[in-house]
């Protein structure tokens, strides 16, 4: 019973020593703590955003395919599928890369190598956001997707797209070929030139091009012979199928599964707003590391680990917003 | 951090950011090679497809370790902080799992509906109450 008495003692003794406060528990201070426990909260946020993006593609019949949907970028005219965004990726990588460097230098009470060290984190970040405002601008205004409609489409039937006088062109398709919907007469702008002239320039369209080879086409609405022009001026190219119990019927192209345009904006806009947040909270802390404030409060430069930490979340996310959007 | 020199941790720094960057392009490659640029054609085996799906979410998941133990320093924090971390994103499997599931019956749903719909709504042959539905519902 002695040792049973000791140990009771002894717990006594660690009971009184643990509430005269100055112990931390899990040996981390509170900032950093409450830090892990946001970035905790943050993640079932991030998780709900996709999970139910998950859910929404599987209960499509189909997707609009990544390497279809993100093929374009700034630097030229050829299309290489999903190399933008990985720029991208590794943009946010290294800004990663320098974040780390920064809290090391900030163990070591080394001012000027925490500043050098954050400017090019925030560099960085703002190089993301750059990116992603350019992927944005080429979805909305050249390729028209908003959050309440998407024009990427996806055959479920094989077929043949019709020409502009209603014959059947060679340009042939199967089943899960991507499509984008333009808008009649190029780029949308200019009205009503063509009036009920859709018989010219019967060239076969590209099937993937981006807003190029429609400036022939009226642009009134209504239902054509090789296509059908909506209300908003959308032209839906008709095609006939050619397999499977629908043949020889004819069809046009319809809009891709609607949730698709908001999922994308609301999920990527979630995420870019943490990297703008980020990136204001990195210079507002690394102003205060220039002035010597966190030298000043003797602890390593706690702040700067703490934004960090916020920060390699911000780049954690992006690792599953670029699976589930981009690669799978 | 602790027992590592200084000029250590800087190295396995630069380590981690080219592992890193090697595992996203091994990614980019592998989800490109499943879609068909790479080899014409795999694209259509459902096999590659759901290999390729796995090779990319198990690729992804090491990434997130890396950056968690090691960019986050979660390797150097007391086994306490690390579990009441990590043991509660255990709950996202089963969200995944359940919403996942969820999706495919709306799919089987709809279908079923879309076929209910294009069979032939000729009368004949049919129950009383299925005439009462029609009759009621259009």
């Amino acid at each position: 019973m002695a040792t049973t008495d000791t140990v009771v003692e002894h717990e006594v003794h660690d009971d009184k020593e643990l509430w005269s406060g100055a112990k931390e528990p899990f040996k981390a201070s509170y900032g950093k703590l409450m830090m892990w426990y946001f970035l905790l909260s943050d993640a079932f946020t991030f998780a709900g955003f996709l999970i139910a993006y998950g859910a929404l593609r599987f209960s499509s019949p189909t997707w609009p395919v990544p390497d279809f949907v993100f093929k374009t970028h700034p630097f030229g005219s050829s299309e290489l599928p999903l190399i933008f965004v990985t720029v991208m990726s590794f943009l946010l990588i290294i800004s990663s890369v320098t974040m780390v460097r920064g809290v090391q230098e900030g163990h070591r009470n080394n001012t000027k190598g925490v500043v050098f060290w954050m400017l090019l984190t925030i560099l960085g970040g703002i190089g993301f956001l750059s990116c992603q405002a350019w992927e944005w601008t080429n979805l909305i205004a050249t390729e028209h997707m908003t959050v309440t409609r998407n024009p990427f489409g996806t055959h479920v039937e094989s077929g043949v797209y019709l020409n502009d006088d209603g014959s059947e062109s060679d340009e042939v398709f199967e089943a899960g070929a991507s499509y984008l919907i333009h808008k009649a007469g190029g780029h949308g702008h200019g009205h009503g030139d063509d009036h009920g002239d859709d018989s010219h320039g019967g060239e076969a369209h590209s099937d993937d091009g981006h807003g190029d080879g429609h400036g022939a086409h009226a642009t009134d609405p209504g239902d054509y012979k090789g296509h059908v022009i909506d209300n908003e001026g959308f032209l839906h190219r008709k095609y006939k199928v050619t397999e499977g119990p629908n043949e020889g019927m004819v069809k046009y192209e319809s809009f891709g599964p609607k949730s698709f345009g908001a999922l994308f904006f609301f999920i990527t806009g979630f995420h870019g707003f943490h990297v703008f947040s980020g990136v204001v909270f990195l210079f507002i802390i690394m102003i205060n590391a220039a002035s010597g404030l966190y030298v000043e409060r003797n602890n390593g430069h706690e702040m700067v680990e703490k934004i960090g930490l916020y920060w390699h979340f911000v780049d954690l996310v992006w690792v599953f917003v670029f699976l589930v959007f981009y690669l799978l | 951090m602790g027992h590592l020199s200084y000029e250590e941790s800087i190295k396995k720094v630069y380590q981690g950011l080219i592992l890193l960057g090697v595992v996203t392009l091994i990614e980019v490659g592998l989800s490109l090679f499943g879609k068909g640029y790479i080899i014409g054609g795999v694209e259509d085996y459902k096999a590659v497809i759901y290999l390729v799906g796995l090779g990319l979410i198990v690729l992804s998941l090491y990434k997130a370790y890396f950056i968690i133990y090691e960019f986050m320093h979660m390797r150097y924090e007391v086994k306490g902080l690390a579990l009441s971390v990590l043991l509660p994103t255990l709950l996202l499997i089963w969200a995944i799992i359940a919403f996942f599931q969820e999706g495919g019956s709306w799919k089987d749903r709809r279908d079923q509906i879309q076929e209910k719909n294009a069979e032939p709504s000729d009368a004949q042959g049919m129950l009383p109450d299925d005439v009462y539905r029609l009759e009621n519902f259009g």
